[in-house]
């Protein structure tokens, strides 16, 4: 969900600080690539969203399926983060790093199969 | 090296092991395959290969469409017969999945040079089926407990009444291959949610939209998974596994099954979806809150973030709630709705709680459709709770959610014998567990032995030990685990009985043919429903319009193949309330309404000849109830009441009663029949009235003479059939 990010705004300004510090230093730099990308895609379904409040919602299927394949991939990109992500290891014990990106490669593919059959 | 309570062969190699248990288990597989298709062909064995009951007629149909017209033809299916003159778009009014799967295996086999008449594989295709359902549930199963259980529960589901009952052969109705895709759904989900998985979130997903297409009990599975994952974070499980598997099943399955045209965009707009979309939010929060948690350490501000957490939820919370009061998100439609206020339907939508099958379900139809499964399933469910791994959660949930709405509508019962097969299963496994083990206890492991796994405590565990007569607790000897384990054979072998009795009597009926039984046990086959079907599919024109009440819309349709007015798929209110109006009003109002849509045919089913008690004057109070709420100052059921009270049809029957088309229809020159005695309607048990008079034009009379005494009349103008005892369940 595109809001999610926001959450910490309501805390003082230092903690975001040394929070930004201690993602920059703790993160590897696959993680912070996979990061840059969902940044991106909530970017886009930030757009999508506010043209759909503020213009119209007309072909209501094609901006479903814009903003569904966002957050669709979204969602598995974040998915492939926290598989990968050392710090879960102990909880994917059977999902390798390679298996985690096959996994997001055909999720995605299967996502965006359904997203161009929904725009119709 | 512990005492073993039968010996033990002991030089087998573990592989030779593993490998005889896996061939078991595929011979096991097989032969409970085996059992379930063969269980469900009485119906085809006893009567014939025919399409049963009033929806599957309708999917019948539209395969037969599928099959000879090809795919792009039927998802575009206009069908100007339905409904007559309104139309229906089939394409968009219903769930393709079944005729889908049909279409395929029609095609298939097709192209592998066997050309099986399409009609024998909508017949079979439920049978078919329940095997793969009895598979699915053994690896449902398998993921709680271990293969033995799921063997166990596989035989229980392959078998058991209560979902053989909407899959014999001949029932093509969508249940046939909702029930496999239900629980193979939810083994993935199951499966993605242990591993963590996005391949087997996406394959739920894929099977999901595939449960989308074939059956409107999709939401049960959209709810069902949300509530888990909704449970399992409040109890303090939120795991990335959880996180994987969620979000991965939901954004494709949530955009999947937007494709099928019937659904539409209901998974964004309607609040049977909203527990999805809300838990899927929720998510996304506390996976964010723990990634920020991961990179701080300050107590304060976990705390604050901790408080930022709940406060969006609610702020989303009270989103949902706003949207659902200003109308932007739909309320509870008032088929669901009516499972959570049980009184709702009767007071408002009467046409859906004229259904017998959305009536509560009384407890002798739990120990039909389940016997023994019935007293074992809350067993397994306490036991999920003793281990309670996350797997567990599901089937707890799934058991009582399941409960409540099988006690609340008849025909959910359906969607609770899976999880009774399941939690049966595991109960019973349990048991053969402990009682199977040859491994006796001895003393000196006492101590360190694993906590006392005995189910009923043994009389006398103390006799065999010599020291210590307190602490030693366990199972001594073969005869206890004889006892035990033949007592489970006896009722294990017992329930195969009672299934296959249940099945063949209650379940092996195919509505469309009535047997009755002569006093010498002979059967009499009473095939009047098809002879008025053929007579008016051979004796009127193509276009001619027959209007009957909408129970009888798809048969109609499908076997006499002329247009109707109304059918069973109920989706206009107001044109069956103009049915039951003209049904429910004298000929003179009545006839201006049947002239103003074309009406060229009545056909009213009468069973007061032969004892037929679900014929149309018994289901009269319905279309007059239907009728009343479109036109509450021209029809009033008190008006078709005694002045005491009583709906009576003979002598003393209301004015108006006596003056309605229906009464008049079914009654006509019935009292001919008994020949100057008193006419006696063998339904309602009363008098039958004489001199009935008929205004309706009439051309023509055709008149059938059976072996035993038949009303005669199937006019031109007016056909209509008797017909004899038939319950519709």
């Amino acid at each position: 969900m595109a809001g999610t990010k926001q959450s910490p705004a309501t805390a003082s300004q230092n903690p975001l600080l040394s929070l930004w510090k201690a993602y920059n230093d703790q993160t590897p730099d696959r993680l912070k690539f996979i990061d840059a990308f969902l940044f991106f895609l909530m970017l886009s379904g930030i757009i999508q969203f506010a043209y759909c409040v503020l213009v119209t919602t007309y072909p209501y299927n094609a901006f479903l399926s814009g903003f569904g394949s966002t957050v669709g991939q979204f969602v598995l990109a974040a998915s492939l983060r926290s598989q990968v992500n050392p710090q879960n290891r102990e909880e994917f014990k059977n999902v390798s790093p390679e298996r985690a990106f096959a996994d997001f490669a055909l999720g995605s593919i299967v996502l965006h199969f359904f997203v161009y059959n929904f725009l119709g | 090296m512990p005492s073993l309570a039968y010996p033990v062969p002991t030089d087998l190699s573990p592989a030779t092991v593993k490998n005889t248990a896996s061939l078991f288990r595929i011979v096991t597989l097989a032969l409970i395959s085996g059992a379930a298709i063969a269980s469900r062909l009485f119906s085809i064995i006893n009567f014939e290969s025919v399409i049963h009951e009033f929806d599957p007629w309708f999917n019948y149909r539209a395969t037969r469409v599928l099959a000879s017209k090809g795919f792009y033809e039927f998802w575009n299916w206009f069908d100007p017969t339905a409904w007559y003159p309104l139309g229906r778009v089939v394409g968009g009014t219903v769930y393709p999945g079944l005729m889908a799967t049909s279409g395929v295996i029609y095609y298939l086999l097709q192209a592998l040079n066997l050309p099986v008449d399409i009609r024998n594989i909508c017949v079979l295709l439920a049978p078919g089926f329940s095997a793969f359902t009895a598979w699915a549930t053994y690896m449902f199963t398998k993921e709680m407990k271990d293969e033995s259980a799921g063997l166990l529960a596989a035989a229980f589901i392959g078998i058991a009444p209560g979902y053989i009952s909407r899959s014999v052969a001949g029932s093509y109705d969508n249940e046939a291959i909702a029930i496999f895709l239900l629980m193979f759904t939810f083994y993935l989900w199951i499966k993605a949610l242990k591993l963590g998985s996005a391949l087997y979130g996406t394959i739920a997903a894929v099977f999901y939209f595939y449960m989308v297409a074939a059956w409107g009990g999709y939401v049960f599975i959209t709810n069902m998974i949300p509530v888990h994952a909704l449970v399992l974070i409040f109890m303090g499980r939120f795991s990335h596994r959880l996180y994987v598997a969620y979000c991965s099943w939901y954004a494709i399955g949530t955009l999947s099954s937007m494709q099928v045209p019937f659904v539409g965009f209901q998974p964004v707009s309607t609040s049977e979806h909203m527990g999805a979309l809300g838990v899927f939010g929720l998510l996304q929060l506390v996976a964010f809150a723990n990634l920020v948690r991961s990179h701080v350490s300050s107590q304060n501000f976990q705390k604050l973030l901790r408080i930022a957490v709940v406060a969006i939820g609610a702020l989303g919370a009270s989103a949902f709630v706003f949207l659902t009061y200003t109308g932007k998100i739909a309320p509870w439609t008032g088929r669901f709705y009516s499972l959570w206020d049980t009184g709702y339907a009767k007071k408002y939508i009467p046409i859906i709680a004229s259904v017998s099958e959305h009536q509560p379900t009384a407890w002798p139809s739990f120990f039909m459709d389940l016997q023994m499964l019935m007293f074992l399933f809350p067993a397994g469910v306490i036991l999920c709770f003793r281990e309670l791994r996350d797997e567990h959660l599901f089937v707890i949930i799934y058991a009582v959610l399941s409960s409540y709405f099988a006690g609340v509508m008849v025909r959910l019962m359906l969607t609770l014998t899976p999880v009774v097969c399941v939690s049966a299963a595991i109960a019973l496994s349990s048991l053969l567990d402990v009682y199977l083990n040859p491994v006796e206890p001895d003393e000196e492991q006492d101590a360190v032995a694993q906590p006392a796994k005995s189910g009923p405590a043994d009389a006398a565990p103390s006799t065999a030990s010599s020291k210590s007569t307190s602490s030693t607790r366990g199972i001594f000897g073969i005869d206890t685990r004889l006892v035990v384990v033949f007592n489970t054979l006896w009722m294990l072998s017992f329930f195969v009985f009672h299934c296959t009795y249940v099945t063949s009597t209650a379940y092996s009926s195919p509505s469309v043919v009535l047997a009755s039984q002569g006093q010498d046990g002979s059967q009499h086959i009473i095939d009047d429903f098809r002879e008025a079907y053929y007579w008016l599919r051979q004796n009127t024109e193509e276009d001619a319009v027959v209007m009957s009440w909408w129970d009888y819309g798809y048969q109609i349709a499908g076997m006499a193949d002329r247009p109707t007015l109304v059918d069973n798929n109920t989706w206009n209110n107001t044109h069956i309330a103009t049915v039951g109006k003209a049904m429910s009003s004298s000929e003179e109002n009545a006839y201006p309404i049947l002239r103003k849509h074309d009406v060229e045919y009545v056909l009213v089913i009468f069973g007061g000849l032969i004892g037929y008690s679900g014929d149309d004057i018994n289901k009269f109070l319905w279309m007059v109830r239907i009728a009343q709420g479109v036109w509450p100052d021209e029809i009033q059921e008190s008006n078709y009441f005694t002045p005491r009270g009583e709906y009576r049809v003979d002598e003393n029957a209301s004015k108006t009663m006596k003056e309605s088309l229906m009464y008049k229809m079914s009654y006509y020159r019935f009292a001919d029949l008994f020949g100057g005695n008193q006419a006696v309607d063998r339904v309602r048990n009363q008098h039958a009235p004489k001199n009935i008079e008929l205004g309706l034009p009439r051309r023509g009379v055709h008149v059938r003479k059976l072996d035993r005494p038949y009303l005669p009349s199937q006019e031109r103008g007016h056909a209509r059939a008797g017909s004899e005892e038939r319950e519709r369940l």
